[in-house]
């Protein structure tokens, strides 16, 4: 196993020869998807006109599917085949495994037991969608209904520990609040969201002989191949998963559902193949959601603003069958010195859909609150927001010591103050006005780990000077096959145009996917690894090759660039080596895994947001007036991407401050909003004036290339920052998101 | 249709009739062919220079795209946006007359503070018909039979009651073919929309005034004239003693009472600035 002191090298990316790494480039998929050509899971022609599966819902939370009549639904014009939970076939157990390699056990579909609103109870294939919808709604259940835990507040009491895990603490947090000669104890609610992602989860399922091919939309590639294959108890080999375009993943598509199951099983009953779909309303009902967190921040601080205290204790809600915990309390444990500190998580159990990961979960839910409390304290202690957060950073990672890779969130916070106008910030609240708008600006720090995950990508080359970088990782929409392109293209010494990647095959070397910000890094560092391969298998090539201009030279003394392969002034291109030596071309992988001293260091991706809001004192209504985010990411890849990326995450905590929720009906377990005329996200008149910037970095802790994750790190505190920038325009502190006209209008004088 | 609420077996295009014209009426107002569109309508010149309170409304609501393909008629005649509606698993009045309503002891909050009933809190989501209340525009119609009527803006939505399926006194087989707009009102008018976000979002509260005239949206089953409001400020009321003569009549529901005070401050706010509360 490597050490990352072994990253500190230079390698091509760092010495950028070709000024590739960094530069803004197009994405490479881009026209496909503009123009409407990038086939997504849906559209994927299959090798014979395939029959389309509808799903049926249950209405009822908790119970059991008592008897269903299908026989309207079978005479139905067209229908295929009808099942429900008395006549689906055999599927694994959930959770079972029959291959011990599988990275995940099966998920049946269809169960009997019902575990929320909105699970699906049958299936009805027919020869047209319209057709297996109609017959759908012919399809009678009856069922028996037991009652259910619905609501997360009304259910508290019930909150337990996560299941092995335990509250941290350092020092003694109770006696060093208790004797703070000034004290903050405030509780901030962050609310339920769904992923709702553009692309609903969707799949194309065929068979040929024993093996399935499946076309679906998912963020990994490996769990979803081992979900489908224990679910239908069939070896992994015969599971050929492809998800070569995805309509946004958000963390809601880390997973499978019924439609990847469905599908395959009906297309095999049927010896066709068959497509399935969620409705809109089915995205909603039938995926997970961020849950709701209620989160307790404490902080005890000396007059100078130094913390003596800090506690952070969040409670969440996952269902009932499916264990998931929130960790909103786990960014603090990294962010501001405090010698006494308690950080910590309860969980409710309720009867609900499944509570999942959404982009940068914890974070995301998390900084809404020790973000506006760290404002709160400020205006307690007579700091400015900023001062209060100088004075608390810490040295070293305050929770376990260990040194920080790369820090720069004070640089963050200076640089974007400064770009920002922070010194025209009124610390009094309601002072500004520009017509009928109460004016006021808000800031908030940002903080998302960074991670490393093993991971394998194929490089090839052939004797058209091609080069095609195959690995098995997605591109939700992110920028990954840009970056893999700019990656392989730099490493290798070739334009970009010479370059191909190919993604989301199951048949590719393994990556784990899309997800926690670790894809870039991850699939990026394989693909670096297979390019450094292939460099040497050609200067090896080359100086063994008696008809070429390096034979006989050192192979350490190879470079390459411009599309040749040189040692001093001795080249050829690429191309010409290969057609000659190797004409049937050159393939080899390339792998990456966690450093062994990884984890001495506290490693973490920062920034910094600056927002200024108007409020409406008639309504209520909270407007973004700007926006403005400094970030310390790592080296950046795409300069266009990254940017794109951050701002996308900024623009979410927009949402997430003033429109993004949804609630639980008390009575039926569904979601109030199940669509995107009533689940609020940002329009493009929200979001009028928003931008960011990148510090220069490189964490030489992180991985051979020096890149952090930017995917999730915009996110993070972006919420909080407008909250803060609510206050200070119109002095109401609301501490339960989003900031709706309601709520602000309920709040104001 | 897409959730299957509505299943009609017969379909009518209407969309090549000749009503897509905005005409000048003799008596100096306009007249809006029932297939105009929103956008049409919001930019054109006499409609804008004579009555901004419906341009301003109508740019408020949906987006671009949908007021590109949205007609003044099919604008009138939308659903209301009770999430209990779209739901087919819920009980709903409206969508199956004697089932219930599931709204009632529900969580949707976007619900009526004016005229509910025991059957349905629903509210009428259009901006552009708020407007148009405020302006006391007229509907003209005609029959299969070729029978043409008139009615009166205010009285062509109807209130819940016991039948909340029946939403409109347009009747079967009769269509809408103009909205005429009289002779604009001497004084101010303004149309300002309360909502979730800056764009594309519903109406939690709307305003509209034109002259002494005010009418106020998403708080009922109709686009709701406030003659309460009205009459107070023939009577020398100041804006915010008329809204709260208005809103004396409404009866919130636990859930939708922030819409007292929304309604209060948003209307008071409309009417100073188109001064109606002034002595005209
Ligand atoms: C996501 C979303 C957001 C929206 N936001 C807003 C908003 O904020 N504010 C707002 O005011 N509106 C809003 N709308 C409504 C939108 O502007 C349209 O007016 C509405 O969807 C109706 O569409 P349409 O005008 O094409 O009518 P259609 O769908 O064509 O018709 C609606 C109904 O009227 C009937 N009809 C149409 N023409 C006639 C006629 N001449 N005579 C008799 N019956 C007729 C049809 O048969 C149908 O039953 C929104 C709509 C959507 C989908
Ligand atoms: S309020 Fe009206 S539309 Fe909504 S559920 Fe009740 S009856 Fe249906």
């Amino acid at each position: 196993m490597s050490s990352v002191k072994d990253w500190a090298a230079p390698t091509p990316i760092s010495e950028n020869r070709s000024g590739l790494i960094g530069k803004g480039v197009d994405r490479y998929e881009g026209r496909l998807k503009v123009t409407g050509s990038a086939p997504f899971a849906y559209e994927v022609e299959a090798p014979s006109p395939p029959a389309y599966g509808v799903l049926i819902a249950s209405p009822i939370a908790k119970g059991l599917v008592a008897s269903a009549d299908i026989s309207a639904a079978q005479a139905a014009p067209g229908v295929r085949l009808v099942w429900t939970p008395h006549n689906v076939p055999a599927q694994g157990e959930r959770g079972a495994k029959i291959n011990p390699r599988s990275q995940r056990g099966a998920n049946p579909a269809l169960a009997a037991r019902i575990e929320h609103f909105g699970q699906h109870v049958g299936f009805v294939v027919a020869d047209t969608l319209e057709n297996a919808k109609a017959a759908a709604a012919l399809v009678r259940f009856e069922y028996a209904a037991e009652p259910a835990d619905l609501i997360f507040e009304d259910n508290f009491a019930k909150a337990d520990q996560p299941e092995g895990e335990e509250d941290v603490r350092v020092g003694d947090f109770e006696a060093a609040f208790a004797g703070a000669p000034v004290r903050l104890d405030e509780t901030y609610v962050s609310p339920l969201q769904n992923h709702a992602q553009m692309e609903p989860c969707a799949t194309t399922a065929w068979w040929d002989g024993d093996n399935v091919t499946v076309h679906t939309s998912i963020q990994m590639v490996k769990g979803g191949q081992h979900t489908l294959a224990e679910t239908l108890m069939i070896p992994s080999t015969q599971v050929r998963l492809l998800t070569r375009y995805i309509g946004g993943g958000f963390g809601g598509k880390g997973q499978s559902y019924d439609d990847l199951t469905l599908a395959a099983l009906a297309a095999r009953e049927l010896g066709q193949p068959v497509k399935v779909a969620y409705t809109r309303q089915q995205m909603f009902q039938a995926t997970i959601h961020r849950p709701a967190v209620h989160m307790r921040v404490r902080l005890g601080a000396q007059a100078d603003g130094r913390l003596d205290a800090f506690a952070l204790e969040a409670v969440t809600h996952c269902r009932r069958e499916a264990p998931f915990t929130e960790h909103a309390a786990n960014f603090a444990r990294s962010l501001y010195a405090a010698p006494n500190r308690l950080t910590g998580h309860r969980l409710v159990k309720l009867d609900i859909p499944a509570a999942g990961a959404m982009r940068a979960p914890g974070e995301a839910s998390g900084m809404l609150s020790l973000e506006c409390a760290m404002d709160e304290l400020a205006e307690q202690l007579g700091l400015d927001p900023i001062e209060l957060r100088l004075r608390n950073e810490p040295d070293t990672d305050p929770e376990t010591g260990k040194p920080f890779s790369t820090r720069q969130l004070v640089r963050c916070m200076t640089e974007g103050a400064q770009r920002f106008g922070w010194d025209r910030r009124n610390p009094k609240p309601g002072q500004v006005r520009d017509g009928r708008w109460l004016v006021g600006l808000g800031m908030a720090a940002a903080i998302r780990g960074n991670f490393l995950l093993p991971a394998k990508a194929g490089v090839r080359i052939d004797a058209d000077g091609t080069i095609t970088l195959r690995q098995g990782m997605t591109d939700i929409g992110t920028g990954t096959y840009t970056i893999l392109a700019q990656i392989t293209a730099e490493t290798l010494g070739v334009p970009l145009a010479q370059v191909k990647v190919e993604l989301g095959d199951s048949d590719f070397p393994p990556a784990p996917g899309s997800g926690g910000q670790f894809g870039a890094a991850t699939a990026g560092s394989a693909a670096f690894a297979a390019g450094m391969n292939l460099r040497k298998a050609l200067a090896e090539l080359a100086t063994g090759d008696p008809n070429s201009p390096l034979y006989g030279d050192d192979p350490e003394l190879v470079t390459f660039g411009g599309g040749n392969i040189a040692v001093d002034n001795r080249a050829e291109p690429l191309e010409r080596l290969v057609v000659r030596a190797a004409p049937e071309g050159v393939y080899v992988e390339g792998s990456i895994t966690p450093a062994a001293d990884a984890r001495d260091y506290s490693q973490h991706t920062y920034g910094a947001h600056f927002a200024e809001v108007g409020v409406d004192p008639d309504t209520g209504e909270v407007r973004l007036r700007r926006m403005f985010g400094v970030f310390a990411a790592g080296r950046i890849l795409n300069a266009k991407t990254a940017m794109s990326q951050i701002t996308g995450g900024m623009i979410w905590g927009v949402g997430t401050a003033l429109h993004e929720y949804n609630e639980v009906d008390p009575r039926y377990g569904s979601f109030i909003a199940q669509d995107l005329a009533g689940y609020h996200v940002p329009a493009h008149a929200d979001i009028v004036d928003l931008s960011a910037m990148f510090l220069d970095e490189v964490d030489d802790k992180a991985n051979p290339m020096g890149i952090k994750g930017v995917g999730e790190l915009g996110i993070a505190g972006a919420g909080a920052a407008i909250a803060n920038a609510v206050y200070n325009a119109c002095g109401a502190r609301i501490r339960d998101y989003p900031l709706t006209p309601e709520k602000v209008l309920a709040a104001l004088p | 249709m897409k959730l299957q609420i509505e299943q009609p077996t017969h379909l009518v295009d209407i969309s090549r009739l000749p009503l897509a014209e905005i005409e000048d009426t003799p008596e100096g107002g306009l007249r809006l062919g029932a297939m105009t569109t929103n956008s049409q309508v919001a930019a054109d010149p006499r409609v804008r220079a004579r009555y901004p309170v419906l341009a301003q409304a109508i740019l408020s609501g949906a987006s671009g795209q949908l007021r590109n393909k949205a007609t003044t008629a099919g604008n009138l005649l939308q659903r209301t946006r009770c999430a209990y509606f779209y739901d087919t698993t819920k009980p709903c009045n409206k969508r199956e007359p004697g089932a219930g309503c599931a709204a009632i002891g529900g969580i949707y909050a976007n619900t009526a503070i004016f005229g509910a009933s025991e059957a349905c809190v629903a509210t009428h989501p259009s901006d552009m018909a708020v407007a148009l209340s405020a302006l006391d525009a007229k509907i003209e119609t005609e029959s299969g039979a070729g029978e043409a009527r008139v009615l009166a803006m205010d009285g062509f939505h109807r209130l819940p009651g016991d039948t909340p399926h029946i939403e409109t006194e347009l009747r079967p087989a009769e269509m809408i073919t103009a909205v005429v707009l009289p002779p604009p009102p001497p004084g101010g008018q303004i149309y300002r929309k309360a909502r979730e976000r800056a764009s594309y979002a519903f109406a939690i509260g709307s305003v509209a005034v034109a002259g002494g005239k005010v009418a106020l949206g998403a708080v009922a089953h109709k686009p709701w004239r406030a003659e309460a409001a009205e009459l107070a400020l023939e009577q020398g009321a100041s804006p915010a003693e008329a809204m709260a003569a208005e809103l004396k009549g409404a009866r919130p529901d636990g859930h939708n009472d922030f819409k007292l005070k929304l309604m209060t401050r948003l209307g008071a706010a409309c009417l100073t600035t188109t001064g109606a509360g002034d002595d005209q």
